[in-house]
């Protein structure tokens, strides 16, 4: 077929050239030949597309089953260890798949937060002129960028259970009341924190007098949780105002008015009156104790409790990310030419604040970009809390959910989709940051 | 020292003898001032870091040490080490031939192995082209070869065979480093026959198509140009795969010299790692340039199908492909079609993998300065003739080191491929030496040979990914 | 180039790994051999020893239909599947026979479009708790944290319990049987649920197994059965009937060693039935006629791949219980082969 076409061409090839439109023209002419394979292309993509659609229409009829994502508003009937929002076993699938999506994201925001902290620290001292700090900090990042991050989350979720005492060790025993003696544990900071083997049971909030909830349809509003972010943002706002009067005096006078006390007195009331007026006071967890002072029942009561497959998740996650970050912290550094240094020396700063008046903020520019797909890499890692069973967003809705109900097209459909939102919405932050701090260049 | 002079009438008429500088800056001492008590932040710092080192050392070292290498069963281990514990190597003993070669048969192994070492021929040309550092390189991993097929006592025909073919493959690098290009070519067929097993004909008859494609090219491309020459010469290509090659190694199959097939699922460890990663880093690598040059092409269309599903691939984790390959590559492909799960996963992690690569690519494409290209066209070549000879061979050496490390990514991801019931030798061959009665509750030996093998083969590739940097930035300048 | 040799690879490979037609025993007969879904690695019911041969009770029952179907117990390929991947691996037919511990509800036989085809191992949920909580009854277990395995029915079944009882508890979800048990030895939760096989496997192979008390609370019926795809009833009564054939060998107290002098010389007409003396039984089915005495002479009758595997004698140490035959007081109870 393709020599007998050739010859055609060849034929009309061989013609005395003519004006208008010839055939070979949409290939050889580049004026058309682009738009001859975009054709192309686009027809062999609706193609591929409507090939693959066929396929599963065919594959669904013959599995008898169809596209339909009602099962997101039955009932899910399994638990969920951590929870942000409410939920229950009676809960729907939606929202388990919800909760899931949350701890997804409550993972990603803190492990992006301690893994740049870990980075820039460890970056910079990796540049330490200390040899043992230097050392321990090439070994920190090379055993991390060489080993699967898989072992570390879970090296990580074994360390923390099996160093951490039982919650029993905490408990008060009668012959304990008798002898006086002290249990095996004690919690610390004040003995408000308690870390056993099955994660940190830290206070949680308590309001004596809370504001009502509203119920604006059917989502929940919690006020007293909207009063407390009402008030923060508020005085931020404020004080930003107040920031902003002292620099149009410094700018007309030359003398900047003092205002620390403006400033801390703007934060800090504020939500201190708020929280009076609502009651607030920290439910500390304990152990249930009977008249004698003796402890009982299994767990901490009261308080938060923080699994270790969360902690582990993020410890893992922002260790790992932070050995990148690192390297990406140290190459910003490095970038930065030595006489950088030199004037800030020959300025007079000493060398912590010349890394942090003059070299970082130069060496940001050289590093975000990389952190960029740090940051990508980490909240996409997350789905990784599959192997200590932290239930995000592929724990419930591309797992438990996915197992009970059988709908793998729409679990998995829903799921890739969410995760490349979330990826995209990181990355255009991300991006629009980097265009902001970028060297404006003209 | 210049006032004694002034007092006295004494005259030294020789000089003396330097004195040693103070004790402080001299010896172990100035160098423990200067490197680890250079002021009161640096000396804290050291003191913390001791204090980890001396922690980190005193909870695990006697673990270590008092490790027990032989013995049958977690039970016996525990009874040799005694109360105060130690590690349990002997399941590594035991069991270390699953991590690394899965269920493999073991008169089989230098099947593997082999393939292992003429992987690195075949990358010499690519990484070393025209060193001799290549035939170094060669060497080294021939006498390696036979060292490990003598350790593991295997005959001694096959060994002698290997040895003789692994010397003629170091004379060739030694004399004719560039002849090695045929063995990377011929590589992949090489390597396929060699661990799946099964007639030689089968890939011979695979490559046959290829060699049905440079023809057709041939014959087309000075009439009609590259594009129609590749396209029609790959439908060809693809026609004769479909079509012909059934009846050819239909023919042929059963005819010597062939080897024992094996399975796939037989795969397993780090052979199973180095199979998924290596398929998948090679296959990508074309697809990841058409998609780099597609994301810088013009053509609107071709652009923003580029740039969908780069971002796609790179939107989404690498779990939710696997997950895909094992759940939802059925409802995708035609009825009752059922391949390989090892297979859908290869083809999931390329694309994954190409993506990325694509994004390695695209840096080194920005990172031609723009005469290049300009040149390119100065000289009059087309679009593909200007890739094919100018861009690309620059744009890719400056991509190696990326390569690499994407390499390197995808090879630790590897581990992931558990979740979907492969081998893995993290947590697949892992769970299953736990299931056995004699090793049930061992915990953290496995993990730790694991995760040594990985430190071992992953810091190598970037120390060597950080030196070809080096030599390649030296290079631009 | 080289994405051009991966296309001849995928090409190939779907070429000879063939199209799946309408009949499974014709594809597993084509094929020359079985696929069985098993588990990734589960003590006494299915995983490979040290030179990769796949051992266990579910894994017995695999070879037993190989030989039933191919007249060779070695003619099974084993696909390790994970909790999530099995049914869909059997519904997309990457398996032909599922056996992996797989409890037979009402969604998967109707939702899922599966078919349970017996019931090999009659399980229930339990838990397992130290002696020194001082627990004797799940009751008691109000406010404990509780070591579940995910993608199972136990998690379901352990949501209503609790919600029945009106106790409270915090779940820990679990990937692998044993994660669990480093998890629950560690103290990391104060119960571990799953099936009491399962718990009775983990205990017998703990350090300290007195120090552990399986409770007598059962709380579900989890009755673990082979599955095949809904729709092949020819392949399910194969699979069905290849089960039976080892109880009524059991029954008729047919073994691996004596099965040849029993069938020369029985003169029970179920036993010359079953063992094709007598009468086509393979032939309704579309097999040979020696179908059931190669599956017996595989791994031997129920009582024996039970004993072999997961009974008293091994370090697992399960008692028959209800999956004693019917004859002795259990459940496992075979119609007659006529």
């Amino acid at each position: 077929m393709g020599r007998k076409q050739g010859n055609m061409t060849m034929a009309m090839a061989s013609e005395a050239p003519k004006d208008g439109f010839r055939l070979s023209m949409l290939i050889y002419d580049t004026r058309f030949r682009s738009f001859t394979i975009q054709v192309i292309v686009l027809l062999l993509v609706l193609l591929g597309i409507g090939w693959l659609v066929d396929n599963t229409i065919a594959n669904l009829a013959a599995k008898d089953k169809d596209i339909n994502f009602g099962f997101l508003w039955n009932r899910a009937g399994y638990d969920i260890e951590q929870q942000l929002i409410p939920y229950t076993n009676d809960s729907t699938h939606g929202r388990a798949a919800i909760i899931g999506l949350l701890n997804t994201l409550v993972v990603a925001f803190w492990g992006c937060i301690f893994a740049t902290v870990i980075g820039v620290f460890v970056g910079v001292l990796r540049l330490s002129k200390n040899w043992l700090v230097g050392r321990l900090m090439t070994v920190y990042v090379e055993a991390f960028r060489n080993v699967p991050l898989l072992l570390w989350i879970i090296v990580v979720f074994v360390v923390t259970s099996e160093t951490a005492p039982q919650p029993k060790d905490f408990k008060v025993t009668a012959e304990m009341v008798q002898t006086g003696a002290e249990p095996a544990a004690q919690k610390i900071l004040f003995n408000t924190i308690a870390i056993t083997n099955r994660g940190w049971n830290i206070p949680g909030p308590l309001f004596e007098r809370p504001l009502p909830t509203v119920h604006l349809g059917s989502v929940p509003l919690n006020l007293t949780f909207l009063a407390i972010i009402a008030a923060v943002v508020g005085s931020f706002v404020a004080n930003r105002r107040v920031l902003r009067h002292a620099r149009l005096v410094q700018e007309d006078t030359g003398i900047r008015p003092v205002t620390w006390w403006k400033s801390l007195l703007i934060l800090i009331a504020p939500i201190v009156i708020l929280l009076v007026a609502l009651g607030f006071h920290l439910d500390i967890p304990a152990f249930p104790a009977d008249e004698n002072g003796v402890s009982k029942g299994f767990n901490f009561q009261g308080g938060i409790l923080v699994q270790h497959s969360f902690s582990a998740l993020l410890i893992a996650l922002s260790l790992y990310t932070g050995a990148f970050i690192a390297e990406a912290v140290r190459a910003g550094v490095m970038a930065i030419s030595r006489g950088q240094t030199e004037a800030a020396y020959a300025l007079g700063l000493r060398p912590g604040r010349t890394m942090n008046l003059i070299i970082l903020p130069q060496a940001l520019r050289v590093i975000i970009p990389p952190l960029i797909s740090q940051y990508l890499n980490l909240t996409k890692n997350t789905s990784l809390g599959i192997a200590v069973s932290y239930l995000d967003l592929r724990g419930t809705l591309g797992g438990i959910t996915l197992n009970q109900t059988g709908r793998e097209l729409e679990c998995m459909l829903l799921m890739m989709l969410t995760y490349l939102i979330i990826s995209l919405i990181i990355s255009s932050l991300m991006n629009a940051f980097n265009s902001a701090v970028k060297l404006k260049e003209r | 020292m210049s006032d004694t002079r002034a007092e006295t009438a004494f005259i030294r008429t020789e000089m003396l003898a330097p004195e040693l500088p103070p004790v402080t800056e001299r010896g172990i001492i100035k160098w423990l001032r200067e490197n680890l008590f250079a002021g009161w932040l640096n000396s804290a710092l050291t003191i913390v870091s001791l204090l980890v080192v001396f922690l980190l050392l005193k909870s695990a070292l006697p673990w270590w040490l008092n490790g027990v290498w032989n013995a049958t069963s977690l039970g016996e281990c525990r009874t040799i080490a005694g109360p105060e514990g130690g590690a349990c190597w002997a399941v590594i003993k035991a069991r270390w031939h699953q991590y690394i070669f899965g269920f493999y048969p073991q008169d089989a192994y230098w099947r593997p192995i082999l393939a292992f070492a003429l992987m690195f021929v075949a990358l010499a040309p690519v990484l070393y082209y025209g060193l001799r550092n290549g035939a170094k390189l060669i060497g080294t991993v021939a006498v390696l070869t036979v060292l490990s097929l003598a350790l593991l006592d295997h005959d001694v025909t096959h060994v002698v065979l290997i040895a003789v073919l692994m010397a003629v493959l170091f004379a060739v690098s030694w004399i004719a480093p560039k002849r090695l290009v045929y063995v990377t070519l011929l590589y992949p067929f090489v390597a396929f026959w060699l661990l799946w097993g099964g007639s030689v004909w089968k890939p011979v008859a695979t490559l046959l198509g290829f060699g049905v494609m440079v023809l057709v090219y041939r014959l087309i491309q000075p009439r009609l140009g590259v594009i129609m020459g590749t396209a029609i010469g790959f439908l060809a290509a693809c026609f004769y795969w479909l079509f012909v090659q059934g009846i050819i190694t239909g023919a042929l199959g059963s005819l010597p010299p062939g080897l024992a097939g094996v399975n796939s699922d037989q795969f397993g460890g780090f052979l199973l790692a180095f199979v998924i990663g290596v398929t998948a880093i090679t296959c990508s690598l074309p697809i990841g340039i058409l998609l780099a040059l597609g994301r810088r092409s013009d053509m609107v269309l071709i652009k923003t199908l580029s740039v969908g599903f780069i971002e796609f691939i790179r939107g989404v984790p690498l779990i939710t492909m696997l997950f895909t390959a094992s759940l939802l590559l059925q409802y995708f492909l035609p009825p009752q079609t059922n391949f390989d799960l090892i297979l859908r996963v290869v083809i999931l992690v390329t694309l994954f993998a190409a993506a990325y690569i694509a994004e390695v690519i695209r840096g080194g494409l920005a990172a031609l300065p723009r005469g290049q290209y300009e040149a390119a066209d100065a000289l009059g070549l087309d679009y593909w003739q200007a890739q094919r000879l100018i861009i690309m061979p620059q744009a890719l050496k400056i991509s190696i080191p990326g390569i690499v490390s994407t390499f390197i990514g995808l090879f630790k991801d590897t581990t992931l491929v558990s979740f979907v019931g492969l081998l893995d030798p993290l947590r697949g061959v892992t769970q299953i030496v736990r299931a056995d009665i004699n090793w049930k509750g061992i915990y953290w030996e496995p993990y730790i040979f694991v995760g040594v093998i990985f430190f071992l083969i992953c810091f190598g590739m970037s120390r060597y990914s950080m030196y070809l940097e080096q030599k390649l930035k030296t290079d631009h300048r | 180039m080289k994405k051009s040799v991966f296309l001849g690879v995928v090409a190939a490979t779907a070429m000879t790994a063939g199209f799946a037609s309408a009949s499974t025993l014709d594809d597993v007969k084509a094929r020359g051999e079985l696929l069985c879904g098993s588990n990734t690695g589960l003590t006494g019911f299915g995983a490979p020893d040290a030179n990769g041969n796949w051992v266990g009770f579910d894994v017995s029952l695999c070879r037993a239909v190989a030989a039933a179907v191919l007249g060779d117990p070695a003619k099974v390929k084993f696909v390790p599947t994970t909790g999530e991947t099995r049914f869909t691996a059997l519904a997309s037919g990457e398996v032909d026979l599922l056996v992996r511990n797989s409890t037979w509800t009402f969604s998967r036989d109707n939702d899922l479009k599966l078919d349970f085809v017996a019931v090999n191992y009659y399980d229930g949920q339990g838990f397992m708790v130290k002696k020194d909580l001082g627990v004797s009854s799940a009751k008691e277990l109000d406010g404990a944290t509780v070591c579940i395995q995910t993608g199972t029915t136990t998690e379901l079944n352990l949501a209503d319990f609790f919600k029945f009882n009106n106790i409270s508890y915090t779940p820990v979800t679990v990937q692998d049987d044993s994660e669990a048990q480093r998890q629950y030895l560690a103290g990391a939760c104060d119960a571990y649920t799953t099936d009491a096989s399962g718990l009775a496997a983990s205990r017998a192979t703990m350090a300290d197994p007195e120090n552990h008390i399986i409770l007598p609370e059962i709380i579900s019926k989890e009755p673990l059965g082979p599955v095949v795809r809904h729709g092949d009833n020819q392949w399910g009564d194969i699979v069905r009937w290849t089960y039976f054939a080892l109880l009524i060998a059991e029954e008729k107290g047919i073994t691996k060693a004596n099965i040849e002098e029993v069938a020369a010389s029985s003169t029970d007409p179920e036993v010359r039935r079953l063992l094709g003396v007598e009468g086509d039984s393979g032939v309704m089915m579309g097999l040979d006629n020696n179908w059931a005495k190669n599956a017996i002479a595989a791994n031997g009758n129920y009582g024996e791949i039970f004993e072999a595997n997961i009974g008293a004698s091994t370090p697992i140490g399960l008692a028959r219980g209800l999956n004693a035959l019917w004859t002795q007081g259990g459940l496992q109870y075979a119609p007659p082969l006529r």
